[in-house]
């Protein structure tokens, strides 16, 4: 009782700060909501696998709290990028994610910021699980200098400790990925690469050989099966085990993280995942698409389907938030978007005088050619 | 490595190493140097390295630090950048810089452009390093130079040694760099023997990378030349220094970036310039510097057009006598120095 008390008094103190009429909210203590529950999720289907993902998972309140509040916050993003897209002040290539957010979120909620992680070109989702802000994600898409990559980069290319982008040729963040997982097993540091690509990079040769490269412990053993990780080579397609995740659930893609990242962790080698997962918008800005399925397939699986409703319907229906709460965070959300395109309009674009720079690393100061042979621009690292 | 003592008088000891044994000490040492050094490529370990330039690495150093990939040049290369990516320092050898083709989105966009993307945000120290150009006999598919080609873009190094000394000194350098190098060498040259100066032998011999070297003083003509050529260019300049023809033979060791001053220098005092390389004529080294001499001062030092002296503009035959003249000869230097000069 005597915290509730504090609440509303602090809420009417709030208020009066802000010369705004005194309404009292109604005041639900945490001590009202449930603090964790228990859900039932679909079983994944294994491949040379002993053993699956649990079914029935544990999410707390604070764990569904914070997962909603960046899952709408990726999604608000990437609506507000089409918007500015449509508006022309993000130009070139803009792929939106806006649909997946399961993914990115269920995956960086089973490994740690310690870890890596690489992906292809609709990559604004994992920039801002991997650490960035929507603030600087959003000035590198309209190629202002507080852009996370200083304007120079653009959607396909933001980087942040231990996430290597962003890469736009399809299939090559495959090997990228690859080779980062060799340096963690090199300096022995216990930490893993999660490499993501899609269903049209998976047809890319490089990926066949960095599976065989990722299998095989790089060359021990006599010469053929140094080479190979499987001289079986009828069946060279399938060496490595893998799960098929729902990419839709949250709590799935969770789930299916922590077990591969144990597999990975405990010696057993590469695993792979397949997330199903679904895109609203078409595969960039230039393709509406919908010429490739139906507007009623798109509908339906934003009713049946869509990650953050699935997040929103089971704490509400376990108790384990309010719906004034969720709205708070929505408006918070929405702010916090409102704000980064302000800044991300708004902010000058990059001076001149650095359009040669960080050309090298750590390398004294070089003369670039200009268009002409009279302008000697400068470059420093 | 093998061993021929200089004068005693002198009591210097002079050291004849063949390049291949001065590229092998430069992986040894750096490798000893710096725990997140590695080399991987096809055949680099077991093997010894396919042109053996990797001898004894592997048993010195083992499997982690010396490692052998199947035949997947995108894949292993990816591999490479993504390693230098998370905080190591990878060697990638192509058996021959013509494989490197198959790798040649890794090497551009994912290494390349990177720092630049990401605003200087991401490092890639790596190496790629092979053999380069023509060799004897190997035909079209496996004698192409690809100078110019890494040369073009912007965010690479590219370095083609001549001698013993420019192998291990540059490629120290280039292991050092925090930035993606491309070291070309040439499989012609890995057997030849050059002195080693007790300099050069040290373990921290290291030579910069954008440096030319004026390999011999002369008055008359400027040559220009990198790798192989640079040994075709002095045998050319000691034939006409019995004619009373005395030429500078510059020995670039760096194509990107070039070392213009030294070039411009030269020109401003001898009048004339040829340049001299293995590779095709068009896009090529000697049409940059052509461009270069011409955008500077030493143009108006000029007393004729630069010549270049290149490969025939063909893919590389097989018959030997076919092989010889799709490739700059001692005599083409010769005539095209004395058509430069007009004697």
């Amino acid at each position: 009782k005597l915290k509730m008390l504090t609440n509303i008094s602090n809420v009417l103190r709030a208020c009066a700060q802000r010369n705004v009429a005194a309404v009292v909210m109604s005041a639900r203590t945490y001590a009202d909501f449930t603090p964790e529950a228990t859900f039932e999720i679909k079983k994944c289907d294994t491949f040379k696998l002993d053993e699956a993902p649990a079914t029935q998972v544990v999410l707390t309140r604070d764990e569904g709290l914070e997962y909603y509040r960046i899952m709408q916050t990726i999604r608000r993003m990437e609506l507000k990028a089409d918007q500015l897209y449509k508006q022309k002040i993000i130009r070139g290539f803009c792929h939106l994610y806006d649909g997946q957010e399961a993914c990115a979120v269920g995956i960086e909620a089973s490994i740690n910021l310690s870890d890596h992680l690489i992906t292809a070109y609709r990559a604004h989702g994992y920039t801002l699980t991997r650490g960035g802000t929507v603030k600087e994600i959003m000035a590198e898409l309209t190629g202002r200098r507080g852009g996370i990559a200083k304007g120079k980069g653009g959607s396909m290319h933001m980087y942040t400790k231990h996430f290597y982008g962003g890469n736009g040729i399809v299939g090559a963040q495959v090997p990228l990925g690859a080779g980062v997982a060799l340096a963690c097993k090199y300096q022995g540091n216990n930490q893993l690469c999660v490499c993501l690509y899609g269903d049209g990079a998976a047809n890319q040769g490089q990926i066949f050989e960095t599976y065989n490269m990722a299998n095989n412990r790089y060359g021990m053993g006599t010469s053929v099966e140094r080479a190979a990780a499987s001289t079986d080579y009828f069946r060279r397609g399938e060496f490595i085990p893998g799960l098929r995740v729902d990419g839709m659930d949250l709590l799935c893609v969770r789930e299916a993280t922590r077990f591969a990242a144990d597999h990975c962790r405990s010696g057993k080698g590469p695993i792979l995942m397949e997330l199903q997962t679904y895109r609203y918008h078409g595969h960039s800005m230039s393709d509406p698409g919908v010429s490739y399925r139906t507007r009623e397939e798109i509908q339906e699986v934003r009713s049946k389907s869509d990650p953050i409703s699935m997040l929103k319907d089971r704490m509400l229906s376990n108790n384990m938030a309010s719906i004034e709460e969720l709205k708070e965070i929505d408006v918070e959300v929405r702010k916090e978007i409102e704000d980064a395109a302000l800044f991300a309009t708004t902010d000058p674009e990059p001076p001149l005088e650095e359009l040669c720079n960080h050309i090298y690393y750590n390398d004294a100061a070089v003369e670039v050619r200009g268009t002409n042979p009279w302008a000697k621009l400068k470059s420093v690292s | 490595m093998s061993f021929l003592r200089g004068s005693f008088i002198d009591a210097l000891v002079v050291l004849q190493m063949m390049v291949r044994d001065a590229l092998n000490q430069a992986m040894d040492e750096e490798l000893e140097r710096d725990e997140r050094v590695f080399l991987l490529g096809e055949e680099v370990a077991q093997y010894d390295g396919a042109y053996k330039v990797s001898r004894g690495l592997w048993k010195k150093y083992g499997d982690q630090r010396i490692i052998d990939t199947p035949i997947s040049e995108m894949g292993f290369t990816g591999i490479a950048v993504g390693a230098a990516f998370a905080g190591l320092r990878p060697i990638c050898e192509f058996m021959t810089f013509n494989f490197s083709m198959q790798a040649i989105d890794q090497v551009i966009n994912s290494a390349a452009k990177t720092c630049y993307m990401s605003a200087g945000f991401q490092a890639v120290p790596i190496v790629f390093r092979g053999p380069n150009g023509s060799s004897a006999g190997v035909a079209a598919q496996h004698s192409q130079c690809f100078a110019a080609w890494y040369a073009h873009c912007p965010g690479l190094k590219v370095v083609s040694p001549w001698n013993s000394e420019d192998a291990k000194g540059l490629l120290k350098a280039a292991i050092r760099d925090d930035n993606p190098v491309v070291f070309m060498e040439n499989e012609l040259m890995y057997g030849v023997p050059f002195e080693m100066s007790e300099e050069a032998l040290s373990k921290d011999f290291v030579l910069p990378i954008g440096k030319a070297k004026i390999e011999r003083p002369g008055n008359h003509v400027t040559l220009v030349s990198h790798s192989r050529c640079v040994g075709h260019c002095l045998d050319a300049a000691a034939v006409l220094a019995k004619e009373g023809i005395e030429c500078e033979v510059i020995n670039l060791r760096s194509i990107r970036p070039m070392d213009t001053d030294a070039i411009e220098a030269s020109v401003m005092k001898t009048n004339h310039l040829v340049t001299v390389e293995g590779g095709w004529p068009q896009f090529g080294v000697g049409a940059e510097i052509c461009a270069k001499i011409m955008e500077g001062p030493a143009f108006n030092y000029l007393d004729a057009p630069v010549t270049r002296v290149t490969g025939v503009d063909i893919p590389m035959p097989y018959a030997k006598i076919l092989e010889d003249n799709s490739v700059p000869q001692i005599k083409d230097i010769i005539f095209s120095i004395k058509k430069t000069l007009n004697v």
